[in-house]
């Protein structure tokens, strides 16, 4: 095993960069993060919109997170994968794809994280921001979200080890991540899948495993304050 | 783009493609539920054991194949560990749908993982005092746990569990890239022979949605049904 980390590490790390794409463990990890960071404001968006007294707001919005939320990710990804060049006209790239999948999927997750944090907070909060003369969009924006938000931050950091094991799916459609070039080491090398996909699967473990602990102290905190 | 035909991928041998697709799709949702369920009770059992190794054994289970993602645990089963296996072992695998009994291995681990966080905190989500209270109104231990704590902590248990098996079923897609036939195996099978993807997908997305949906019905229903009560 050392001997393989000892020959592909760089490989491994950044796939063909810089004689080629970024790959490898770096691409991984910005797909995760850029997906994550684009998808929040579409999050909060479709959250708002499904605890909205406006009908024509919250029904569409509703059925369209549970659509995608039955859809495999899979699926999604084939669609951007078709629909995306007849939409913009020209050829997306792996990378384009993979994030644009992502966004709309993870969207759908953070929105309900969203609603459940906002329903999370007592309804007298809302009420008395309002009798105190603020208007909807304020309370909301400046009572409930920030209280809303502190709950939330626990689960936006699980979603973001969700995310990143996503990313592994970017594999399907020969996206350069950490999976496909571990994949393509382990072609080369034909006869050491015991010891690749070890490597590759500790990687992944070192990366979540540590954001997850991270998850978990901040709830545990979120916790003490609360009491 | 030409136009929108659904005729052109419901001829009788496409057709015949995604029904095999959907119903092994189906089949290994069935299996891999039924196998991952017993496993994860261990498991969940394990964490909630007074023995510190049994503890530790369900915390590496839990953490270990959560963390990683389910694309790479099935690469590794695929191609990794029929390496390990002795010989006659291994050629008894490839000969009786590799695949599939690696896709359903892999999916089973994958599954019983997050079930068992499920249980766990489902168990000890109902009080103590309950079991206490229980045995000291004169019922035995197995009485009390059947009459008073399990009915309990099924109502907490089910709906978790339910929308794991919803994940289980989005997660049989993943099969695919190990060619387990399953039904994104066989959609990729006919958009490549027919060239229409919209149509593919879309009977396709259909398909999975019918079953996800199912299940989120019968998740919605069961909370109304079985509301928590405060104990």
């Amino acid at each position: 095993m050392i001997d393989i980390i000892d020959t592909y590490w760089l490989y491994f790390l950044v796939g063909q960069y810089p004689d080629g794409p970024l790959g490898g463990l770096v691409l991984t990890i910005l797909l995760g993060f850029s997906a994550l960071i684009l998808a929040l404001p579409l999050g909060i968006a479709f959250g708002l919109a499904r605890v909205s007294e406006r009908r024509w707001l919250r029904w569409p919005v509703t059925a369209l997170v549970y659509i995608v939320r039955g859809t495999p990710l899979l699926m999604v990804i084939f669609w951007a994968y078709f629909f995306l060049p007849s939409v913009t006209g020209h050829k997306t790239g792996q990378f384009a794809t993979m994030l644009t999948a992502l966004v709309i999927f993870n969207g759908m997750y953070i929105a309900e994280i969203v609603r459940a944090g906002i329903q999370g907070i007592p309804k007298g909060q809302m009420e008395c921001a309002r009798s105190l003369g603020l208007s909807y969009s304020k309370a909301m924006r400046y009572v409930i979200l920030p209280q809303a938000g502190r709950n939330m931050l626990p689960s936006f950091v699980n979603q973001f080890v969700t995310t990143l094991k996503e990313t592994s799916l970017g594999y399907i459609i020969g996206l350069a991540e950490v999976s496909f070039v571990a994949n393509q080491i382990n072609t080369l090398l034909l006869t050491r899948p015991v010891a690749v996909f070890s490597t590759l699967a500790l990687a992944y473990f070192i990366l979540c495993f540590g954001l997850s602990r991270v998850a978990y102290f901040l709830e545990v905190r979120r916790n003490r304050q609360a009491t | 783009m030409p136009h929108f035909d659904l005729a052109a991928v419901l001829t009788d041998e496409f057709r015949g493609w995604l029904l095999q697709g959907l119903l092994l799709s189906l089949e290994l949702m069935t299996i891999v539920w039924l196998l991952a369920l017993p496993l994860a009770t261990f498991t969940a059992l394990c964490r909630l054991s007074s023995l510190a190794p049994a503890r530790w054994l369900g915390f590496v289970l839990v953490e270990g194949i959560r963390n990683i993602p389910l694309l790479v645990q099935l690469l590794f089963w695929y191609f990794a560990v029929p390496e390990l296996l002795p010989e006659s072992v291994r050629a008894w695998l490839y000969e009786h749908n590799a695949e599939f009994i690696c896709a359903a291995g892999g999916l089973t681990l994958y599954t019983s993982a997050f079930m068992a966080e499920d249980i766990r905190s489902g168990i000890r989500a109902v009080p103590i005092t309950q079991l206490e209270a229980a045995r000291a109104l004169g019922f035995g231990f197995l009485a009390s746990m059947r009459r008073i704590v399990l009915p309990q902590a099924i109502r907490i248990i089910v709906p978790p569990l339910l929308s794991q098996s919803l994940n289980l079923w989005k997660n049989t897609s993943v099969a695919t890239v190990i060619g387990t036939a399953e039904l994104m195996y066989q959609a990729q099978r006919v958009e490549t022979a027919s060239f229409r993807g919209v149509e593919t997908f879309t009977l396709t997305t259909i398909a999975y949605l019918c079953v996800s949906l199912t299940i989120t019905a019968l998740a919605i229903w069961f909370q109304r049904r079985f509301p928590v009560r405060a104990a």
